[in-house]
C-alpha cells in the first residue's frame, strides 16, 4: 500500500474517533436551546462566555455535588489503581519467580478471572457486602477495584522476561530479604509493566459504572460516571440538566487524557524496549 | 455445615450469603403476615428514603426540622427503570431495602407480586387519607383490594393537548376537540409542510395513556389470576388510528426528548403534543423560541362532547418490605404527599404535580403561565385529572411489556408491520413473561 493511502485511512479513522469528542467540546459551549438549534459541529458567537457559564453551573448545581463526584472518582481510580497495581505486581512476580506446588493451578484460576465480566460479579458481591454491612460505603466500590486478574497475568509474563533469576540470587547472597529485593530491585525492572497495569486499572475503575450503580445509594459517594448517569436519567423532568451532563462528560474525560499523556512516556518506551536487541 | 478445605472458603462465603439472604427475606414476610398491625416504635427512629426527584432532600429537610424523633435520610439514584427498581429488588433480596422508596404506578404491581411492599392499611391515618387523593391514584396504590394500601400517591400525569395557538389561528384551522377533527387537522397541517405531532415510538406508556382514555384495560387481576389484554377493542381502535396517521406520513417519528425532537418543536414543525402535565416544563425548556405561542386544551375525544382523559406517568411513596418502622414511615409518606408546604416545594424543585386533591389550591397551580400566553393551564389539568378512569391496572412485568411493544412500534414506524402487530406480539410475550415468573395467568 502506498504511503498516501495509509495516511488517508489513518486520517479517516482519526476523524471517526475524534468527531464525538469534538462534538462534546462544541456542545459544551452552547446553551440548552442552542444545542438543538445551531450547527452541531461548530461554535456559536458567544461560545467562550457560555462555556464558562456552563462550567460554573456544573460546579455549583445541587451544592456543587459534581466536584464531589470528581474527587470520588479520583480516589477510587487513583488509589484503587495504585494499590491494585502493587497487589497484581506482587502476585505476578511471585508466580513468575518462585516455584511452589499449585503454582500453575493458581495462575490458571487467576487467568480465568479475566474471562468473567465484572458485571456478572456485581450482584453476588452486593449480596455478600450486604451481609457484612458494607453496601453504600466507600469500601463497596474500592475493595473490588483492587482486583486485576489481567494485571497479574501481565506482571507474571513481564517479571519472567525482565527480572533475571541470577540477579535475585546475587541479592540473596548479599543478604537482602525477599521483600526488599522485590521493592528495590524487581519493581524497577518491571516498571514499564507496572505503568501499563496502573493505566489499565485507572481507566477501568474510572469508567466503572455498574458496580457503583448497584452498591451506592448516597450521592455523596457516587463516582462521576454514576452521577452523570443519574442526571441524564432525569433530563425529561429537569431539561436544563442536559447541558450539565454534556459539560460534565467533557470534564470527566480530562483526567483520563491527562493520565494517558502523563504516563505515555513510560508506557510506549517500555513496551518497545528490547524488541530489536 | 463444616468446610474442610481452606480453598473452599470463598465458595462457602458466597453460598451462605445467598442462603442467609433467602432466610431473612422469608422471615420478614411471615412476621408481617402474622401481626398485620402497625404500631409506633419506642424511641427516636431514622428512616431511609430513596427517590430520584431532584430537590427532594430540601423537602425532607422541612420534615426533619419539625420531627426530631423521626429523622429521614434521603438517598438517590437514577430514574426507576434506569436502575433504581433493580436496586430495590436486589436490596429486598439482601434484606436491606430502604424504609421508603419512590415507585411509579406502573411498577407498583411488580413490587406487589414479588412481595416487596408493606401493607399500610392498618397504620394510623392511612385508610382515612383516601379522600385526600385523586380517586384514580388511590386505586393505583390499593389495587382495588379491601384493607390494603401499599403506597401513598405522590404525583400524577393527567394528559391534555398542548397546541400552537398562533399557528392554528393563522392557518384558520379549528383546534381539534375530537380525534376525528385531529386527523382532519393533521392532513391540513401536513399540506403546509409541518406535522400535527410526533408519534413517540419508544414511549409505550404514552400509548397506554391513550388506551386508558379510550376506556381500555391492559391488565386485570381477578381471583388471583392476571388477565392480559393488550389487544382489546379500545387498544385496537387507538392503534389503528395512529397507524393511519403514520401510513399517511402525517406524524413524525423522532425519538422523544431527543435533540432533534426538541428542535422540531422549537422550529415550529410540531403543532400539538398530547402529553402529561409535566410536559409543560419539557416544552418550555426544549422549545424556548416558541414561548407565548402555546396553549392547552383537553385531550381530543373519541365521542364529541366527551370528557375522558388519560394519564402518563406519576409515582407513589411506598414502604418497602422489611422496614422496621412502617408506622413512622407511613406518617412521613402522608406528610410528604399532603402537606401544602411540602407539595409546593416538591413542585418548585422537582416539577411534581401532586396526586393530592388540594393541589388546585396551591399558589403554584393557580396563576397564569407566561409560556402559555398567560393561560391558567393547571385548571385544564386539574379537570383532566378528575376525568381519568379510576380502574386502570398495570401489569406486574411492565418493563418487559414496554420493551417488547416498543420494539414492535419501532419496526412499525419503520414501515415493517403495524402498531397492532406490536401489541399482539407484546400480548404473547407478556403472557410468557408472567408464566416464566410463575405468576398465574388467565388465558
Amino acid at each position: 500500500m502506498s504511503r498516501g493511502a495509509a495516511m488517508l485511512i489513518m486520517g479517516v479513522f482519526t476523524l471517526y474517533f475524534l468527531t464525538p469528542i469534538w462534538w462534546l467540546l462544541v456542545s459544551s459551549s452552547k446553551t440548552g436551546g442552542d444545542i438543538t438549534g445551531t450547527a452541531p459541529l461548530w461554535f456559536t458567537a458567544d461560545s467562550i462566555p457560555t462555556f464558562f457559564a456552563n462550567l460554573g453551573n456544573l460546579f455549583t448545581y445541587s451544592d456543587g455535588v459534581f466536584g464531589r463526584w470528581l474527587a470520588n472518582s479520583a480516589l477510587y481510580a487513583g488509589l484503587g489503581a495504585l494499590v491494585g497495581t502493587v497487589i497484581a505486581a506482587m502476585c505476578g512476580y511471585a508466580l513468575a519467580k518462585y516455584e511452589f506446588r499449585g503454582r500453575e493451578a493458581i495462575f490458571n484460576v487467576v487467568l480465568s478471572g479475566v474471562l468473567v465480566p465484572a458485571t456478572a460479579l456485581a450482584l453476588p458481591l452486593f449480596l455478600i457486602f450486604s451481609q457484612v454491612k458494607l453496601t453504600n460505603t466507600l469500601w463497596a466500590v474500592f475493595l473490588p477495584s483492587l482486583v486485576s486478574p489481567f494485571g497479574v497475568y501481565l506482571a507474571r509474563i513481564y517479571a519472567a522476561a525482565s527480572v533475571p533469576t541470577e540477579l535475585l540470587e546475587a541479592a540473596r547472597l548479599d543478604g537482602s530479604s525477599e521483600a526488599r529485593t522485590f521493592f528495590t530491585v524487581s519493581t524497577r525492572l518491571m516498571a514499564p509493566a507496572l505503568v501499563t497495569i496502573f493505566l489499565f486499572q485507572f481507566v477501568a475503575i474510572w469508567n466503572n459504572f455498574f458496580l457503583p450503580l448497584i452498591m451506592l445509594r448516597d450521592q455523596a459517594l457516587f463516582p462521576v460516571t454514576l452521577g452523570l448517569y443519574a442526571w441524564n436519567s432525569q433530563i425529561s423532568q429537569i431539561p436544563e440538566l442536559r447541558v450539565l451532563v454534556i459539560v460534565g462528560a467533557l470534564v470527566s474525560i480530562l483526567p483520563l487524557i491527562a493520565t494517558f499523556l502523563g504516563l505515555q512516556r513510560f508506557w510506549s518506551s517500555g513496551l518497545g524496549a528490547g524488541s530489536v536487541k | 455445615m463444616r468446610v474442610r478445605y481452606g480453598k473452599a472458603t470463598a465458595a462457602f462465603a458466597i453460598v451462605s450469603a445467598l442462603s442467609l439472604a433467602g432466610c431473612s427475606s422469608g422471615e420478614s414476610t411471615s412476621a408481617t403476615q402474622d401481626t398485620n398491625s402497625c404500631k409506633p416504635s419506642s424511641g427516636p427512629v431514622e428512616l431511609s428514603f430513596t427517590t430520584w426527584v431532584p430537590g427532594m432532600d430540601k423537602v425532607v429537610d422541612l420534615w426533619n426540622k419539625d420531627h426530631p424523633d423521626i429523622k429521614v435520610k434521603v438517598q438517590t439514584g437514577p430514574n426507576g427503570n434506569s436502575g433504581t427498581y433493580q436496586n430495590f429488588f436486589n436490596q429486598l433480596q439482601a434484606g436491606n431495602a430502604p424504609d421508603l422508596g419512590q415507585i411509579e404506578y406502573d411498577a407498583l404491581p411488580n413490587f406487589r407480586v414479588q412481595d416487596g411492599l408493606e401493607n399500610l392499611a392498618a397504620c394510623e391515618g392511612v385508610a382515612d387519607a383516601k379522600d385526600k387523593f385523586v380517586d384514580w391514584t388511590w386505586g393505583q396504590v390499593t389495587f382495588g383490594e379491601d384493607k390494603s394500601v401499599y403506597a401513598i400517591p405522590q404525583d400524577s400525569g393527567p394528559m391534555a393537548m398542548f397546541y400552537r395557538a398562533d399557528l392554528f389561528k393563522e392557518a384558520g384551522i379549528k383546534v381539534p376537540t375530537t380525534w376525528d377533527e385531529y386527523a382532519a387537522a393533521a392532513e391540513q397541517i401536513k399540506a403546509r409542510g409541518s406535522y400535527i405531532t410526533n408519534f413517540p415510538r419508544g414511549d409505550v406508556n404514552w400509548f397506554a395513556g391513550n388506551v386508558w382514555q379510550a376506556g381500555g384495560q391492559w391488565f386485570s387481576n381477578a381471583n388471583d389470576k392476571w388477565e392480559v389484554n393488550l389487544t382489546g377493542k379500545e387498544s385496537e381502535k387507538v392503534a389503528n388510528y395512529w397507524q393511519k396517521l403514520l401510513d399517511k406520513g402525517q406524524v413524525s417519528t423522532l425519538p422523544s426528548f431527543s435533540d432533534e425532537w426538541n428542535a422540531s418543536f422549537n422550529k415550529g414543525q410540531q403543532w400539538t403534543w398530547v402529553s402529561a402535565v409535566w410536559g409543560a416544563s419539557t416544552l418550555a425548556s426544549g422549545a424556548p423560541d416558541t414561548a407565548g405561542k402555546w396553549a392547552v386544551a383537553p385531550m381530543p375525544q373519541w365521542e364529541a362532547g366527551g370528557k375522558a382523559a388519560g394519564n402518563w406517568g406519576g409515582s407513589s411513596t411506598a414502604v418497602l418490605k422489611g422496614s422496621k418502622h412502617p408506622y413512622e414511615a407511613s406518617k412521613f409518606a402522608l406528610w410528604l404527599n399532603t402537606d401544602p408546604e411540602a407539595l409546593a416545594l416538591a413542585n418548585k424543585l422537582g416539577g411534581l404535580y401532586p396526586a393530592a386533591k388540594s393541589a388546585k389550591d396551591l399558589g403554584a397551580f393557580s396563576g397564569g403561565v407566561d409560556y402559555f400566553g398567560g393561560q391558567k393551564i393547571y385548571e385544564v389539568f386539574a379537570e383532566a385529572s378528575s376525568n381519568v378512569n379510576p380502574d386502570f391496572t398495570w401489569g406486574p412485568t411492565m418493563t418487559k411489556t414496554y420493551t417488547d411493544v416498543s420494539d414492535g412500534f419501532g419496526k412499525a414506524t419503520g414501515g415493517n408491520g403495524t402498531l397492532l402487530d406490536a401489541l399482539k406480539n407484546g400480548q404473547q410475550k407478556t403472557i410468557e413473561a408472567l408464566k416464566s415468573q410463575s405468576i398465574p395467568v388467565k388465558e
